[in-house]
């Protein structure tokens, strides 16, 4: 499990040889804070309005998209996007994210284990 | 309906800034009427986020202001702090500190370069539409980008916002041997960013020059980075705890943001083409060839060729990366003792855009009580909306367009967050 930026040239270089890529994101689409969203981007674009709240250069949509344009996404590519509440520069996670994000890590451990057992 | 005389540039949201920011350029009758550039910046929110904290713990907060430029606030922050507790990191401990950054400016300056600049010179909407059609420029990004990430790993102990910076030098200095697979790898970068010279120098450029005051660090026997006095190519030359008696912040009444101006004579630019014009000189020899032959003389006033002097950075960062390596010798301890003090600091290092500023007041616990932060981003924005008023009246004639694209790759000159906001611009065209 990798923390990274959203920056597309070190997403790219982290799953670099992956058959398999999780991403999991904070997005800001004015949803109930806490909703998850999932997007299978193995062959079709991210909705670039839901994952371009990056505060600089590329976002996440573009990032997947520029590895698609190299030939560098890996064949299985999910994103979950977790509605944030407050964007504010501070400390805490608020509790609706929290409990968003524990549902998504056990979602995504789910589906590597079926991934994992199906190779 | 009779043609228009009238034409509105503008966009609400500039998104991707650091912080938000909005543009407009305003033509009548011919002539450009009106220029506003506003970026409201969050360097003012940690100003205030970073009161109550203490000074070891400003490295840390102030880096997360900048995704593609951490170390640089880690360096001013240090050196500010250092400079209120009367400590001076050097030897080998600033000598890691310089190649830390150099690792920066490799990773900073390709991703502007190829990503954000590049597009703009060879007509594509983006890099990805870019990466389709060549892909092995962008390829050459991703190694080249990769190279700077890897820099700043070892030394810094991360990618982003690196962990092993504190107050007084390191957490812990590498071995020597863990510098050594560096080696190649720079070397190899020192060939990738030799290829962006060529490729930059041979691209199109807007005719458009000014006749700028360029402000940059300045260090004998050495290319501004990460130490020095402040000067300019009009005669300044202060030390880093003078800035305040030199430059003065003026809120204009169309942004949050504030203006920085020189006292006397207002406007200014740093960044590269700064850096190139006073210390061209103390490049390295491949470096100095290199811009040589793409034809880059430090007279250079062309904002447009700023692409050309990062990509000779690039060169510098790498060959100046394998200099400092092959000259380490791992220091006897890994920081040196700060013991606060009350008082007032100063840093002011080279980020990648230009010089970035840093003044804290502390208490005698070492308690921030006062912060002060000036990115290059706002130190140029007056410059920034000067240069969009100078190449539109050179550009009436030009469809709305790419006149609007004009003014997106214009603003990319300066500086990687506000260009990709740039993304966002709407030309309004007014017909009466």
């Amino acid at each position: 499990m990798l923390e990274r930026e959203g920056e597309p040239t070190g997403l790219i270089d982290a799953w670099e040889g992956a058959g398999a890529v999780w991403l999991v994101d904070a997005v800001s689409s004015g949803a109930q804070p806490g909703t998850v969203h999932r997007h299978d981007a193995s062959s079709v674009s991210l909705p670039a309005a839901l994952f371009d709240t990056s505060t600089h250069h590329m976002g996440l949509a573009e990032a997947v998209e520029l590895a698609r344009a190299l030939g560098r996404l890996p064949q299985t590519t999910i994103v979950y996007g977790i509605e944030g509440a407050n964007f504010d520069t501070g400390e805490t996670l608020s509790s609706a994210v929290e409990a968003a994000a524990a549902r998504v890590a056990d979602a995504v451990r789910g589906e590597v284990a079926q991934c994992t057992r199906r190779r | 309906m009779a043609r228009p005389r009238t034409k509105t540039i503008k966009t609400d949201y500039l998104a991707r800034v650091e912080g938000e920011g909005a543009m407009l350029v305003k033509i009548a009758g011919g002539r450009v009427e009106e220029v506003k550039l506003n970026i409201y910046e969050p360097p003012r929110f940690f100003e205030a986020f970073l009161r109550g904290r203490a000074f070891t713990e400003a490295p840390d907060i102030t880096a997360r202001i900048c995704g593609i430029c951490p170390v640089a606030y880690q360096m001013s922050a240090c050196h500010a702090m250092e400079s209120a507790c009367g400590v001076e990191v050097g030897g080998q401990l600033r000598a890691l500190r310089r190649l830390l950054y150099c690792g920066e400016w490799i990773e900073s300056h390709t991703l502007h370069v190829y990503m954000l600049h590049l597009p703009d010179f060879l007509g594509y909407e983006s890099a990805i539409e870019l990466a389709k059609d060549n892909r092995d420029a962008v390829a050459r990004a991703l190694e080249l980008k990769k190279i700077g990430n890897e820099v700043m790993s070892v030394v810094g102990g991360r990618e982003v916002h690196p962990i092993n910076v504190r107050v007084g030098g390191w957490y812990r200095a590498p071995r020597k041997k863990e510098l050594q697979p560096l080696v190649e790898k720079l070397a190899r970068a020192r060939e990738l960013a030799l290829e962006t010279v060529r490729l930059t120098a041979g691209l199109d450029f807007p005719d458009y020059e000014q006749d700028y005051e360029l402000v940059a660090l300045d260090e004998p026997g050495e290319y501004p980075i990460d130490r020095g006095r402040i000067a300019s190519n009009r005669g300044l030359d202060i030390d880093v705890a003078e800035y305040e008696d030199h430059f003065v912040e003026e809120h204009v009444p169309w942004s949050n943001a504030l203006h920085s101006q020189l006292r006397e004579r207002g406007s200014y630019l740093c960044g590269p083409l700064a850096r190139f014009a006073l210390g061209a000189d103390r490049l390295s020899p491949l470096a100095l060839e290199a811009a040589r032959e793409a034809g880059l003389e430090p007279g250079e006033r062309n904002p447009f060729r700023s692409i050309v002097v990062r990509s000779v950075e690039l060169v510098y960062a790498a060959d100046e990366a394998l200099r400092l390596i092959a000259e380490y010798e791992e220091p006897d301890a890994p920081a040196v003792e700060v013991e606060p003090r009350a008082g007032v600091g100063h840093g002011c290092t080279e980020a990648p855009r230009g010089i970035l500023y840093h003044r804290y007041e502390l208490d005698e616990d070492g308690t921030i009580l006062d912060a002060k932060i000036v990115p290059p981003t706002s130190q140029n924005q007056r410059t920034i909306e000067e240069d969009l008023r100078g190449v539109v009246e050179r550009s009436l004639d030009l469809p709305d367009e790419e006149l609007s694209l004009l003014c997106e790759q214009t603003i990319r000159n300066y500086d990687p967050c506000i260009s990709c906001a740039t993304h966002f611009l709407t030309l309004e065209v007014e017909r009466r």
